[in-house]
């Protein structure tokens, strides 16, 4: 009995699922991954070049980590100061611009900052600091966690003084705004991974529009000279085929409740 | 209470429809832990044999240390089979960074010191009965140790199943291991903290459901397969 236990076991394990074509990994930024735009190129980009593409969703700061350590070969990102450090250290072989999508900062509906009129992000984030309303922060070094931060020192804030009101909860998106959610406090999302998001609570969008929000996502090849076995080849046919105009098409024609969540601005 | 009703009656019409997704990620996160559990097994009945027959200086240490080692956190697990298998670590070459098989060794490094230490704990019990018997028989070390494992099997069925509920529940190692990759690595722990994420709060208790389900599933089948509670002792 315990034999054919064993054996019913060592088969399942070792069963492997066998694949067709070709395989490479890339690792996104929760935010594309949240934004549901993935489940539209993917199976796109599998018809199209018979390439499954396996995603890795991670923070921007992970996301760099993975690729220097050359556990992907590909990263898509939007953080351009980490992307040009990744490739002043030889990490990646070249940057490509793809499309970009904007961040919102949403909060409470009763809005107790006094926020969804003002002029720009910085004074947003300044009526946000000066109310002590509750804020929530990604806290978990990604693309949209340097952003806040950027955008606090740009409204000419120090988040190292900030009392209890500022909670940094070192978590992806959907995780910090379900905290969000939770506190009923403010927090800055980028706009898909919002519109996607299903426990909105009594949350609403509240301010948008700054051209600083703008959020641009990069595609970077992880380097071959650095690490050998990278499917090199296929993350460049794979860069062509994102800046396609197949890709176009779809990126600008995705949608959620009708509004449109990414603009293609790939060189082509 | 709306997201807790909503989860269960969407876990039923996920299950009655068997919904294809919700198969392939449950049946992975069999593959996995069965995967492990047999590999765990393998290494940590033996080990805990040879720990009640045989005597030598630090045996007692060895014990406490496995004793120590079932809180073992797995995150921390993870994060050090990432750290070995990844393309930039020791074992980098292998290539095994989010694959199954890296979900399996850090299950196993999370589970041998608890399958260990309850089968240890129960054959120690049934060498104190033997003992006289088997010495006066004169056998060789590794006959007793057989004929201990032999005898203690039942409970050695309890210790596996320790093992299997620690392991099947288990997302923090395998989370960082796996990558949570759709259709590669994706298991139904992962796919709950990721739908927990996306604040889909009811298809995430769904999977959940399903998970528990299962886990009483394979537990059932088990002691039904091994008549736990019938014929007496066996």
């Amino acid at each position: 009995m315990i034999k054919a236990l064993f054996l019913a076991g060592a088969s399942i394990a070792v069963g492997t699922i066998a694949q067709a074509g070709d395989v490479m990994r890339m690792a996104v930024t929760t935010s594309f991954h949240n934004s549901g735009l993935a489940e539209v190129l993917l199976p796109a980009i599998q018809e199209d070049l018979d390439l499954e593409v396996q995603l890795l969703v991670v923070g921007t700061g992970q996301a760099i980590k993975l690729g220097e350590a050359g556990d992907v070969d590909a990263i898509l990102v939007h953080s351009k100061g980490a992307e040009m450090k990744f490739l002043e250290g030889g990490y990646g072989t070249h940057r490509r611009e793809i499309m970009y999508n904007d961040f919102v900062v949403i909060g409470p509906k009763a809005d107790p900052a006094g926020i969804a009129d003002d002029g720009s992000a910085a004074e947003a984030l300044q009526d946000i600091a000066a109310a002590e309303a509750a804020f929530v922060s990604r806290g978990d070094d990604s693309g949209t966690h340097k952003k806040e931060l950027s955008l606090w020192s740009s409204a000419g804030l120090d988040v190292a003084t900030f009392g209890g009101w500022y909670n940094a909860v070192g978590a992806g998106m959907g995780a910090a705004l379900n905290t969000a959610s939770g506190m009923n406090g403010y927090i800055l999302s980028d706009r898909a991974s919002w519109l996607n998001f299903g426990n909105k609570g009594d949350l609403a969008l509240l301010y948008a529009g700054d051209p600083v929000l703008f959020n641009q996502y990069a595609y970077l090849p992880v380097n071959p000279e650095k690490h050998p076995h990278v499917k090199h080849d296929l993350a460049i046919s794979l860069e062509e085929w994102l800046t396609s105009d197949r890709a176009k098409e779809l990126i600008d024609g995705y949608t959620i409740n009708g509004e449109t969540l990414f603009v293609f601005n790939a060189q082509q | 209470m709306g997201d807790l009703w909503s989860g269960l009656t969407q876990a039923f019409w996920l299950v009655v429809t068997l919904d294809s997704e919700l198969v392939e990620i449950a049946l992975r996160s069999l593959q996995v832990t069965l995967g492990a559990l047999v590999v765990a097994s393998a290494i940590a009945m033996p080990m805990a044999a040879f720990l009640a027959v045989k005597r030598f200086r630090f045996r007692r240490p060895v014990i406490a240390l496995l004793n120590a080692l079932m809180g073992l956190p797995p995150v921390v697990v993870g994060l050090v089979v990432y750290v070995v298998l990844s393309r930039s670590g020791p074992l980098g070459a292998l290539g095994l960074l989010f694959t199954p098989t890296a979900m399996v060794i850090a299950q196993v490094i999370i589970i041998v010191p608890l399958i260990a230490s309850i089968a240890h704990q129960s054959i120690r019990d049934l060498w104190q009965e033997y003992h006289d018997l088997l010495i006066s028989m004169n056998v060789s070390q590794r006959q007793k140790m057989q004929t201990l494992i032999w005898d203690a099997r039942r409970a050695l069925l309890t210790a596996a199943l320790a093992g299997f509920g620690r392991a099947i529940g288990e997302v923090g190692a395998i989370m960082i291991v796996g990558g949570n990759i759709d259709h590669a690595t994706r298991v139904l722990t992962t796919a709950i903290a990721l739908e927990t994420g996306k604040g889909d709060f009811a298809l995430a208790l769904a999977l959940g459901f399903v998970l528990i389900g299962l886990a009483i599933t394979v537990n059932l089948g088990i002691h039904w397969l091994g008549r736990t509670e019938r014929e007496g002792r066996w």
